[in-house]
């Protein structure tokens, strides 16, 4: 199972995205700018500063961490599943010497590319407004957002490969992405839930990622570091293969 | 020679249902072999199993000497197949479409350039290269879909329903490419619901029903084996009434449909003789065809 094959499938998805790359990069970046510059300006000058920083540099490794975790779970559930459902690109290339694995390994890393590239957009705006405490510190986001990609991408995988309809996506944003946001550290510390609550953040990843990203753009290193990566890499895998399950299931029977 | 596809005592069950129920099957290399059957039965199954997709409850299946499903990537790289559904990428040129399939088959991009003005000679779509799928005709699209199935420079290639939904035109066209490819020495598994298409281009052909092979053979000896050389079919409001009384004198066997009367008969003159004197009755005299051995064999109710 480890070798190349699922790059020709990559490199599909990426001869598309070239053909939109400007305006789905400008998507990328629009709706999580907005929420840090809108949310860190607008409601960060009625706030004291959080943990000794202004509002909007907390703001910012949140931002990162949804910017990445949207963009990946959109990649894996509309734009997989048009290809999976409704143009059957992947019934197609079934008929080829590439096996399901290779198919969903292509679409994987590819949506962990494509929330890589939304990540460092985020990135490159923090360092353009200076949030971060220390230049070569916040280098160490991108490891973060490669793991929060593949974590996401896994996750969106699994949820296309049961879905009957676009419409069936509503249910994982309902009850999975959006308490994730609020819930998860974008907007403020975990910490300030009452207990009840922040047992139940800590199951999600998006407070894993932003637990690992925070401390980072902040200018120290996160604590339980393997432990979060842990979580991250562990929600992923099993998203992937729950996602080869139930694809199996779905295409190959 | 060893063949192509051999299938042997083929199982494959989907709950209650057996969809494939014994099912034998051997592809001479070099021919083109005709599965015909109604909806539902087995024939798409039967390709998904012969390209090792799925796997089969029991049988064995042989591939260009892969044993199937473990050596399936392998038979697949000498392998094109032509799908039911136009599964052609929508964002994509003509050009682009074949360049991105060939990579799955692990070909670099300059040995798909290399082919690709003979490819698309094939399929009709000389200076077509850079048109988008959308801008193409339904006829275009099914015959880029063939293209797309040659870009391996396959041994075999797998086709399913290539003709559905095409003006006689388009299909006169994917006839003529097929049969260069038949020429060319390829090796064709076709399925398809057209039996004039099959009587045409097929050397050979199975008919399954029910999972099972009901009766194989090339066209004229399946035509042979199974109803008699003419048809006569007569049209007219009192045609049922006329069957009842005279049908049998005339004719070997004789079949109602609503208001049509099918009579089969290898001696069709005196039936003719008897008809000419009755001119509120239409006929049409013509020789039997495959589609007569397919309804007689299969039966002439609806499946769905």
């Amino acid at each position: 199972m480890l070798n190349l094959r699922f790059l020709p499938v990559w490199q599909r998805n990426f001869l598309v995205w070239k053909k939109l790359a400007i305006p789905s990069l400008l998507g990328n970046l629009a709706d999580p700018m907005l929420y840090m510059l809108g949310l860190g300006y607008g409601l960060g000058r009625l706030l004291p500063d959080i943990g000794g920083v202004p509002y909007l540099n907390f703001l910012a490794a949140g931002t990162v961490c949804y910017s990445v975790m949207n963009s990946a779970t959109f990649e894996t559930l509309y734009s997989a599943f048009s290809r999976m459902h409704v143009q059957k690109t992947w019934a197609a290339i079934l008929n080829t010497p590439l096996g399901l694995h290779d198919v969903l390994l292509g679409e994987w890393i590819w949506a962990a590319s494509k929330s890589l590239l939304s990540g460092i957009a985020i990135l490159i705006v923090i360092w353009g407004l200076g949030l971060q405490a220390d230049f070569f510190m916040s280098l160490g986001l991108l490891p973060v957002i490669v793991l929060t990609g593949l974590c996401f991408a896994g996750l969106g995988l699994a949820i296309n490969a049961i879905s009957p309809n676009y419409d069936f996506f509503l249910y994982y944003f309902t009850l999975a992405i959006t308490p994730m946001v609020l819930l998860g550290g974008v907007f403020y510390p975990p910490s300030e839930l009452p207990d009840w609550l922040k047992v139940a953040a800590d199951w999600l990843p998006l407070t894993h990622a932003i637990a690992l990203a925070r401390p980072l753009v902040l200018g120290h290193l996160p604590h339980d570091m393997l432990w979060h990566a842990f979580i991250l890499a562990a929600y992923g895998v099993a998203g992937f293969w729950a996602a080869f399950v139930f694809t199996r299931r779905r295409l190959l029977r | 020679m060893p063949a192509t596809l051999s299938l042997k005592d083929l199982h494959k069950r989907y709950g209650e249902v057996e969809v494939v129920a014994g099912l034998n099957l051997e592809l001479a290399p070099g021919t083109c072999h005709g599965l015909l059957g109604p909806n539902g039965a087995g024939k798409t199954t039967t390709l998904r199993l012969a390209l090792g997709l799925i796997e089969a409850d029991a049988g064995s299946i042989e591939l260009l000497g892969h044993a199937l499903p473990g050596e399936a990537s392998a038979a697949r790289t000498r392998v094109g197949v032509v799908p039911q559904a136009d599964s052609l990428d929508p964002d994509f040129t003509v050009r682009e479409n074949l360049l991105v399939f060939g990579r799955y088959f692990g070909l670099a991009r300059r040995e798909i350039e290399a082919q690709l003005p003979a490819l698309l000679e094939f399929a009709g779509l000389a200076g077509k290269a850079d048109t988008r799928i959308e801008a193409l005709s339904g006829g275009m699209k099914r015959r880029l879909a063939l293209a797309r199935a040659l870009v391996n420079d396959p041994d075999v290639i797998f086709l399913d329903e290539p003709t559905t939904g095409l003006d006689p035109q388009a299909r006169h066209l994917i006839w003529q490419g097929l049969r260069r490819l038949t020429a060319q020495g390829k090796t064709l598994l076709l399925t398809t619901h057209f039996m004039e298409e099959a009587e045409r281009l097929c050397d050979r052909i199975s008919i399954i029903d029910h999972g099972r092979l009901i009766a194989e053979g090339a066209p004229r000896e399946l035509i042979a084996a199974h109803v008699e050389a003419h048809v006569v079919e007569i049209d007219g409001e009192d045609a049922t009434t006329w069957c009842d009384k005279l049908a049998e004198r005339y004719c070997r066997r004789c079949e109602r449909v609503g208001e049509t009367l099918f009579c089969y008969t290898a001696e069709p003159q005196a039936l003719i003789a008897a008809l000419e004197g009755m001119p509120h009755l239409r006929y049409l005299h013509r020789p039997a065809n495959l589609e007569d051995v397919f309804l007689k064999l299969t039966g002439r109710d609806l499946r769905d």
